[in-house]
């Protein structure tokens, strides 16, 4: 009888719905009355990847059957608009003079059917004249030829902007005995969600503009849509349907989107968009594309005592959040685990001709700690150390109060080396490594390789709290009101579950309202792990105050005092402590307060800073050495978020966010050739990674409380992929190592891995 | 995403589809299992104004012991041929190869006879039977006629098929016990072959074919004539690339390729399986 | 051009464009939108239904090639409001999170143990290789179709 709800394994109540009659995502509003004779938009988009525009040709597509209208930018009136991050470069929302990446958009074509609009895409007649593309990182650093003239460089965002100093080079390591150094590719990938990018805009006869958006965050979208259509943010409202991934891709409106209001406008007529698979393979934002230049130095005991990184960020073709990700969150992560005293970390955001860089899982931290695992890894080289025992010597050692890095941040709680053992002894480290040494001294074909990872990472950094409002409805059962955006992450269940903690209502009887911006105005959506400490907190904490106010409708009800009010979870019943049997339901106060405004009770609850979780990866692999390739065989995980509300869904976002850490260490990548055409630019082409290439993760859990939030939670969505890649890279070049390989870079293909036995040999 | 336009017509028996093809020339493509076709046509890369739907016509899906080979009608299904007990004993080559084609999804439409006449070198099975010698029986306004795997790529996607004809049969020898081995080496599970070798032995008679090695389908003869010699099998084996024209891709470098090749032409002929 | 195709135990007569996608029949003239697109190059299988009984890429198949034949799709596996054991497998297992990728799936993993009914965890990985999910890491989904499999 009774007992918390609170880290059980709790089914999802999202699933039968899904599992039967399926998501409704944007493309499924087949009846929204708003939507009903919609029209189809598609954009016609550069075949170039840098060129002045010359002329645009519309008539052709324009007479073309079912087509209801083209416009280019200067039809539309389109102004420019300057990036949030560096004002001095700006663009119009349809490029009009210049294009800077092979799928900019340039034209908008509208059509009764949506094939009719695909058939006319070939009929508009775009000139340009090529300018040199730069598709190379450090030589469009250096390049003379301009994205943005007004910028005056291509480096568009630099950390000594913000007063940072430069490093100083070779002389930080003139004390040290040993020195290693590295040039490291976090190479370019895409987020891939199973649902491309999708909205549809109307306009209502109050003049108010709706827009439906596959999105992270419908509340970030609403003021970038007032200023693209012209009208005060109080006449946009956002609704978001169900969203079928989105990796952080989907943070911000997109041109595409952003432009749908202004298209229905032009056209008296709601709008619908949905992009090809092809489209957004060049059109969704990427990842990671981070070019590293480290140097780690120390003793020959192994302590580290000095690391230096270079992170050149490729910020793609726009200056969106792809090129403030290197100063704001590798650079403050930079020191991942260690207590190595001195450290610098400069970083430089560069503009290229290619896709524009985003959020994508990790965001920043799986770069800051893709630098130092590696550069770990060649530091115990150097030493001629283990690495296991060399990342050990210089672990930060626990600690339960805040601890600051010499680059300035602050951890919450920390406990690296228990999550190593954990690992370790789960994985049976002890017995690969007796495998790889059978392998190689009979010199099989066949070699073992063994990489671990040691990691932490920021969650919460987004945000300082989080909106949610709970009521309780006539019949006793509840709405939770909440600024999170779930898109996958099983939010229906948990903050149910949350509330009924709280409440006892049933978890059946909880439904959960999201992503629309008049219900819930008020949200920092879902992003940066920040969901259950920042969102799931705030729903506790409220619904803890709605007892509080339960409790005093109740006491007027059993006309007692409040403090002699008792709440019987199991029951879900309120009742006067020694007199259990008059006892009054929810739905009897919901009742009572339903002409002074209902049972019902709202608020922004913040937390006291970001959270750090942590962890330990170990993987193993077989390489062929005749041919390079690679066989995931093994991974083990142990990753610390704190308190767990649902170990089921924890273990899915383990599993999930290791799935693409490993995709990047040993398959994906977005992939252009000079000129600038993208060559990766579907899933056939892009090795997005299935389940024949993964093996199953043996999950280790821990659980060390954060005092951060009430719950004692941080954020699980994004450590995975964080702990997973470097763990991954580390056990390639363990496997091949013996031939006298030091490096090899990501993704670790087969003729790569065959390539560098063949140099080292 | 969504195919051009495209008018459609169905033809019952292999003569309408001579007949239709003729009428309507190359504007016309047949559609048989679509999994070569409408991939291309999605993207646009096809564009055909006609599809002649001939997988309604009965009877060209079988697979038949005909003495000294195995008859197989054209509009056979991958999966088919993966699952036939018939080629489990006598060409278990040709069906271990049809089930690493696509996936299984793949494999319940797409046919071999549409997987041959596309005649792509980057697919399973124009190597695989013509590694084992196969004929392919070809129907046209004239006639029949049999032309040998050996004579029938002839370019990048371009077969010996006149554009009024028709494949209708694959014609695979019976194996005999010869062992055999098949190598498909990719980067994922789903992807095309980076390289690609069917190869069977049987004292020192041999067959290799190699899977995108070229812009066609190649026959690895070096290899089997090294063998026929007396070679050993790795040093036959280093003759793979002989008579290839490998290609530098986003997936692997044509040296990169050739290696492939030998390591893979060497695995396949020490396979044991039978 | 005039198509017959029985969808989930009902027979509908429509007409189509001969370039219509399966995919788009079931999705946009049925309005059974259960099933998803989710690339151009037949590489991710969101679309996956049966055919004829058997798992297919209905973007890969032009709705006059179904002409004549049995469709059934995601909405038409739940008997009575019984979810069907694969259905309930990957409730019990955690098997999907923002459900894309979903039903294609599902339907995928039917076909898969109609012609394996006890495969090894391998057999279900390469059996699986034409259904790309982007959320599970496929861990879940693995368990949920072996999970099936000893159930039945």
């Amino acid at each position: 009888m009774g007992g918390s709800i609170l880290g059980n394994r709790v089914l999802r109540k999202e699933d039968p719905k899904f599992l039967t009659s399926g998501g409704v995502y944007v493309d499924d509003l087949l009846d929204e009355p708003a939507l009903l004779g919609a029209l189809h938009v598609t954009y016609v988009r550069s075949t170039v990847a840098h060129g002045n525009i010359t002329s645009i040709d519309t008539s052709d597509a324009a007479s073309m059957p079912g087509i209801v209208a083209v416009f280019t930018g200067k039809d539309l009136g389109l102004e420019f608009v300057p990036s949030a991050y560096n004002p001095a470069a700006t663009r119009t929302l349809l490029a009009t003079d210049k294009v800077r990446f092979v799928g900019e958009p340039i034209v908008a074509i509208v059509s009764e059917t949506r094939e009719e609009g695909e058939d006319a895409i070939d009929a508009v007649i775009i000139d340009y004249d090529v300018l040199p593309a730069l598709i190379d990182l450090e030589e469009a650093m250096a390049s003379s030829t301009l994205l943005y003239e007004a910028c005056g460089s291509n480096v568009v965002f630099d950390s000594m902007v913000l007063g940072l100093p430069d490093n100083t080079g070779d002389a930080y390591f003139a004390d040290c005995e040993v020195v290693a150094k590295g040039r490291f590719i976090n190479q370019r990938v895409a987020p891939c969600p199973l649902e491309v990018r999708g909205a549809a805009a109307a306009w209502g006869k109050d003049g108010r503009l709706t827009e439906w958006l596959s999105t992270q965050h419908a509340q970030g979208a609403v003021a970038p849509l007032a200023a693209a259509n012209g009208v005060d943010p109080s006449m946009v409202h956002v609704k978001t349907p169900d969203v079928g991934g989105g990796f952080g891709a989907k943070i911000g409106a997109y041109p595409e989107e952003l432009l749908l209001g202004v298209i229905a406008k032009k056209v008296g007529k709601a709008v619908r968009w949905r992009e090809t698979r092809s489209e957004s393979m060049v059109g969704l934002g990427h990842g990671r594309a981070q070019l590293q230049y480290v140097t780690i130095g120390g003793k020959r005991d192994g302590t580290v005592t000095h690391y230096q990184l270079w992170a050149i960020q490729d910020s793609g073709s726009w200056v969106d959040m792809g090129t403030i990700l290197a100063p704001f969150m590798t650079r403050p992560m930079s020191s991942g685990v260690y207590a190595i005293p001195n450290i610098e970390c400069r970083t430089t955001s560069v503009v290229t001709n290619t896709t524009p860089t985003v959020a994508y899982r990790g965001a920043g931290r799986p770069e800051a700690t893709a630098a130092i695992e590696r550069a770990m890894d060649i530091f115990a080289l150097e030493v001629g150390m283990d690495a296991v025992e060399v990342r050990r010597k210089n672990l930060i050692p626990k600690f339960m109060t805040p601890h600051t890095t010499v680059v300035g941040q602050t951890y919450d709680v920390g406990d690296y080396e228990t999550s190593l053992n954990k690992v370790l002894e789960a994985a049976d480290y002890k017995g690969w490594r007796a495998k790889q040494k059978a392998a190689r001294d009979s010199g099989a074909t066949k070699q073992i390789g063994i990489g671990v990872s040691v990691y932490v990472e920021i969650t919460g950094g987004v945000g300082n709290g989080e909106s949610a409002k709970v009521e309780v409805l006539d019949n006793g059962h509840a709405l939770i009101y909440t600024g999170t955006s779930p898109h996958g992450q099983g939010h229906a269940t948990s903050w149910a579950m949350l509330a009924n903690e709280q409440t006892g209502i049933p978890i059946e009887n909880i439904e959960l309202v999201w992503g629309d911006t008049d219900l819930v105005p008020i949200g920092t959506g879902t992003m940066g792990s920040r969901s259950l400490q920042q969102g799931g907190n705030a729903v506790f904490a409220v619904a803890a105050e709605l007892v509080n106010k339960a409790k005093s409708v109740a006491a007027r009800l059993l006309e007692a005092s409040e403090e002699d009010i008792v709440l019987d979870k199991d029951s879900a019943t309120f009742h006067v402590a020694g007199t259990p049997a008059v006892a009054k339901t929810w739905a009897d106060l919901a009742l009572a307060e339903k002409q002074s405004g209902g049972l019902v009770h709202s608020d922004v609850i913040n937390v006291s800073g970001a959270t750090f979780p942590f962890g330990a990866h170990v993987a193993v692999v077989e390489v062929d050495i005749e041919t390079g390739k690679v066989t995931h065989i093994a991974h083990t995980a142990c990753d610390d978020a704190g308190k767990v509300l649902n170990p089921m869904l924890l273990e899915g976002q383990i599993h999930g966010g290791v799935a693409q850490g490993v995709a990047q260490a040993l398959l994906e990548e977005v992939c252009y050739d000079p000129d600038g055409n993208p060559i990766t630019s579907n899933l056939a082409d892009y090795a997005f990674i299935s389940a024949a290439e993964l093996p199953s993760v043996t999950v280790v859990h821990m659980e060390t409380p954060t005092p951060v939030n009430l719950i004692g939670a941080k954020g699980i969505g994004e450590s995975g992929t964080i702990g997973s890649t470097p763990s991954v890279q580390s056990a390639v070049c363990d496997a091949v190592s013996q031939f006298g390989v030091k490096h090899i870079d990501m993704p670790t293909t087969a003729e790569k891995v065959w390539a560098a036995i063949q140099s080292a040999r | 995403m969504i195919p051009a336009p495209f008018d459609y017509k169905r033809a019952s028996s292999a003569a309408e589809a001579i007949s239709l093809v003729s009428e309507y020339g190359e504007d016309a493509k047949f559609l048989a299992g679509g999994h070569s076709l409408l991939p291309l046509m999605k993207l646009r890369l096809a564009q055909p104004a006609v599809l002649i739907d001939i997988a309604r016509i009965q009877d060209l899906s079988y697979i038949r012991d005909a003495g000294d080979h195995i008859a197989i009608g054209a509009m056979t299904r991958h999966m088919d041929v993966e699952k036939s007990p018939i080629l489990a004993e006598h060409a278990p080559l040709l069906s271990f190869a049809a089930s690493h084609v696509g996936d299984p999804q793949v494999r319940h439409r797409g046919t071999i006879g549409g997987s041959i006449a596309h005649a792509d070198s980057a697919s399973d099975l124009p190597a695989t039977t013509l590694a084992l010698g196969a004929t392919y029986v070809v129907q046209g306004p004239n006639g029949t006629r049999e032309i040998a795997a050996a004579d029938f790529y002839i370019g990048f996607l371009e077969s010996a098929l006149a554009p009024d004809e028709m494949l209708t049969e694959i014609r695979v020898p019976k194996m005999n016990g010869a062992t055999w081995g098949f190598q498909k080496f990719n980067r994922r599970a789903q992807d095309w072959a980076i390289v690609g070798v069917a190869a069977w032995k049987r004292g020192t008679e041999s067959g290799v074919g190699l899977v995108n090695m070229g812009s066609v389908p190649i026959l690895a003869t070096s290899v089997a004539k090294a063998i026929a010699g007396g070679a050993s099998v790795s040093d036959a084996a280093k003759l793979a690339g002989a008579e290839a024209e490998p290609q530098s891709d986003l997936n692997a470098s044509a040296e990169y390729r050739v290696h492939l090749a030998e390591v893979l032409v060497r695995r396949a002929l020490e396979s044991t399986s039978k | 051009m005039k198509v017959t195709i029985t969808v989930n135990g009902t027979t509908h007569e429509s007409d189509v464009e001969p370039r219509t996608l399966l995919v788009q029949y079931v999705r946009e003239s049925l309005g059974l939108t259960g099933t998803n697109i989710g690339c151009d190059t037949s590489s991710c299988g969101a679309c996956s239904l049966h055919l004829n009984g058997e798992s297919v890429k209905s973007c890969t198949v032009l709705a006059v090639q179904a002409d004549g034949g049995s469709v059934t799709t995601i909405e038409g596996l739940a008997k009575d409001g019984v979810m069907h054991p694969m259905q309930q497998a990957f409730m019990e297992n955690h098997g999907l999170q923002c459900g894309y990728c979903t039903p294609g799936m599902v339907m995928a993993a039917i076909g898969l143990l109609n012609e394996n009914p006890s495969p090894t965890e391998e057999q279900v990985r390469i059996g699986l290789e034409g259904n790309l999910c982007r959320c599970t890491g496929y861990h879940n989904i693995v368990k949920s179709v072996l999970a099936c499999a000893n159930n039945k």
